[in-house]
């Protein structure tokens, strides 16, 4: 965990009390709805469909248990008992009342948790792995750089009004779980051939109206120049990315436009000028950033401890372990997945109780921390083995112990229809109709590793490009349709998904979504072959065919 | 429209001019930059200063030569969720060493006082009365700040290095 010190709680208490004056002079009618509705965004809050609503930054996806803890005490006390986990590793709450805002912001400012920069046309929340840290074979913990970016990107004097919101994702892992392919930069640490330090950057990466996967712009930044190599591409950026409209504004377009080779002289001209400046990173200050991560203190623990032994005579634990716990550098200790996915209910959703007793069991069982993953689940990232029998049992009560990681109910959903003023289509009760189809759990096992990802909307934010199976929800004549994609994936080999047919009705799709499971079932080769491996030996023609045949 | 220089509130000397206003015989002059780059010798040889209106679209490279020789550069947001003058500001300041005045205009209210500030902006035509009054409040909000910039503000980075030495000094 990184420890705020008395500089960063400073800056969060001036941001807490600057937003306080904001939120005065709009309920006095001194600022117009316009000018305060920038001002609202810069600090996560949108209008809703019914209210507004409060995204929280939890930067790089980590929490300690306190932190959690003053998550569920505003989800009680500002709002309905619940928050909502997003695909950018936030929370949202979607009941706020803006008189009571600045006092939730300060409620959190107390455990060094802030809003800032969560929307609006600005440097977004820095996400990485939520495995940071802990999942074995990374070149380094990229959570020192991710906090080197917060830091840095947090109230930049000139890139807080860009032609649209800009956000960056870093991974230190071969296998990308930060999606940083679909991200505006994204960054992989990687050492050179002297060993030192530093990233591939990848940049223009994005969904929404027009999906692009982002293209390697440098193939390796030194660590010491990630600074001025980031603010180079973004002076270009907030000088020539488009702002005549909103949906050709983000930086996708303008690398498109000009073109990587353009685009990246550009930028590399503008880098020269900077990269020998004040930006450049010493050693002294990344270990000063890295010094104040603590790690835990591990025990020397066995690899199979009797208690894992025991319980493998136990099916509904074993159903749960093999989808939910994963490996973890250090020996003895796992890394467990918290399923937020329950049957039926909609994706996400965590209540305040759940949130407090989960708060319990990381600083029982996992050193005090918590991660947030872009799936919408949460993570103990450093459980001993011997503790995962009885962790279960108390995360089956609270209804956390779904055995659904990364099977077809683990399903991504934006909030759609149901809160969002920017949908055209409801995402949630898709995806509860669709847990609902395949809540069998052996059904569900039988079919393996396979991601469904609902968007309500052109906006994409249930990332349903990126879906082995995408669903996107339009309007046409006053009615929800719905499109859906297959062979998308968001991982380090991200391609972006095909229509594999007309759009169908919101009463068609779980009908349509069997069709296409039962197409791979009967064309898969083996038991092994992924969902997602078929669609790519095979193409989308033979899952059009079974689908439309009948239809 | 109030303007705040030095963090008062004063009179503004600057009488702004279109392309086609008829050149007034003497008094300081803003004017737009397609006239200034056309007209600049005539402009110059005048009696009283000059300064510049730069858009936010055109590249300051044009208005390089002449930083030695204008009074105020006025760069422009149109609205103030347009950043780019702050990028511009910047580079005039940064890159090109330019200590003349420079002002924001258009839609200029409190809530961006310190990020112009930062980016080397010294005065400010403000849009209301009561942001203009604010300033000196406002622009001491914050005393920390996570970026480097021409401004010379210390850095969170830098302010920490300072802390660990100074503590490292009685050990």
């Amino acid at each position: 965990m990184y420890a705020y010190d008395e500089i960063d709680r400073t800056l969060v208490n001036e941001r807490v009390s600057e937003f306080r004056d904001q939120v005065k002079r709009r309920l006095s009618g001194e600022l117009t709805e316009d000018e305060f509705k920038i001002l609202r965004l810069q600090n996560g809050v949108y209008l809703q469909l019914h209210a507004y609503m409060f995204r929280v930054a939890i930067p790089y996806g980590t929490l300690a248990a306190n932190q959690l803890r003053a998550l569920a005490h505003v989800a009680r006390k500002y709002d309905r008992g619940y928050g909502h986990f997003t695909t950018r590793q936030n929370i949202q709450f979607n009941w706020i009342k803006l008189a009571e805002l600045p006092d939730a912001l300060e409620d959190l400012a107390k455990v060094g948790i802030h809003a800032m920069q969560t929307s609006g046309n600005n440097m977004r929340n820095v996400t990485s792995d939520q495995w940071a840290g802990v999942a074995p074979g990374e070149i380094e913990d990229p959570r020192i750089w991710s906090e080197l970016i917060r830091q840095h990107t947090t109230l930049h004097p000139e890139f807080s009004f860009l032609p649209r919101k800009f956000k960056i994702a870093i991974t230190a892992s071969d296998h990308d779980r930060a999606a940083i392919k679909i991200h505006d930069i994204g960054l992989k640490l990687i050492k050179n051939e002297k060993g030192e330090t530093g990233f591939e950057v990848l940049v223009g990466g994005g969904l929404g109206r027009t999906p692009f996967i982002g293209k390697t712009i440098k193939h390796f930044v030194h660590g010491r120049d990630i600074l001025s190599y980031i603010e180079a591409i973004l002076r270009v950026y907030n000088q020539y990315g488009r702002r005549d409209n909103i949906y050709k504004a983000r930086i996708k377009i303008l690398v498109h436009e000009l073109g990587i080779e353009k685009f990246s002289r550009e930028v590399e001209e503008e880098w020269q000028h900077i990269r020998n400046s004040s930006l450049q990173i010493d050693d002294e200050v990344i270990e000063d950033i890295r010094s104040r991560f603590t790690y835990p203190a591990y025990e020397k623990l066995p690899h199979m401890p009797d208690e894992l032994r025991q319980a493998a005579a136990d099916a509904d634990f074993e159903a749960w372990r093999k989808n939910s716990v994963a490996p973890h550098k250090v020996q003895g200790y796992a890394i467990v997945t918290i399923s937020l996915k329950p049957i039926g209910k909609p994706p996400g959703d965590a209540t305040a109780d759940q949130m407090d007793a989960l708060a319990d069991l990381a600083d029982k069982y996992s050193f005090g921390e918590i991660r947030v993953g872009h799936e919408q689940n949460l993570a103990l990232p450093h459980v001993a083995k011997r503790d995962l029998p009885a962790l279960w049992k108390a995360l089956d009560k609270l209804g956390l112990a779904t055995p659904n990681v990364n099977l077809i109910t683990d399903i991504i959903a934006c909030p759609g229809l149901d809160y969002c003023s920017l949908a055209n289509a409801r995402s949630i009760p898709i995806a509860q109709e669709l847990t609902r189809r395949f809540a069998d759990h052996e059904l569900a096992n039988l079919i393996g590793r396979l991601h469904i990802n609902i968007s309500g909307c052109i906006n994409a934010c249930g990332h349903h490009h990126v879906g082995h199976i995408g669903i996107l929800g339009v309007e046409k004549n006053g009615e929800e349709v719905y499109q859906i994609t297959i062979g998308g994936r968001a991982d380090e080999g991200a391609a972006l998904g095909n229509l594999i047919g007309p759009g169908v009705k919101f009463d068609e799709v779980a009908d349509v979504i069997e069709d296409v499971v039962e197409a791979y079932l009967a064309l898969r080769e083996r038991p092994e072959e992924l969902f997602i491996d078929t669609v790519k030996r095979l193409g989308v023609e033979p899952f059009k065919e079974r689908v439309y045949a009948t239809r | 429209m109030p303007l705040v220089n030095g963090g008062k509130i004063i009179d503004d000397s600057f009488v702004k001019l279109a392309v086609d206003t008829p050149l007034p015989e003497r008094g300081d002059i803003l004017v737009p930059a397609e006239r200034f780059i056309a007209e600049a010798d005539a402009l110059l040889a005048r009696d009283g200063k000059v300064g510049v209106i730069w858009p936010n679209n055109r590249d300051i490279d044009a208005l390089v030569p002449y930083l030695g020789k204008v009074a105020t550069v006025a760069l422009v947001f149109p609205t103030f969720r347009d950043g780019r003058a702050y990028s511009q500001a910047r580079l005039l300041r940064e890159r090109y060493h330019y200590r003349g005045d420079l002002r924001a205009t258009g839609q200029v209210l409190r809530d961006q006082f310190v990020f112009m500030l930062r980016a080397g902006f010294d005065s400010f035509e403000v849009k209301k009365q009561a942001d203009a009054e604010a300033f000196m409040q406002t622009a001491k909000r914050y005393s920390v700040f996570y970026q480097p910039t021409g401004d010379g503000r210390i850095t969170a980075l830098h302010r920490r290095m300072q802390l660990r030495h100074s503590e490292g000094v009685g050990t």
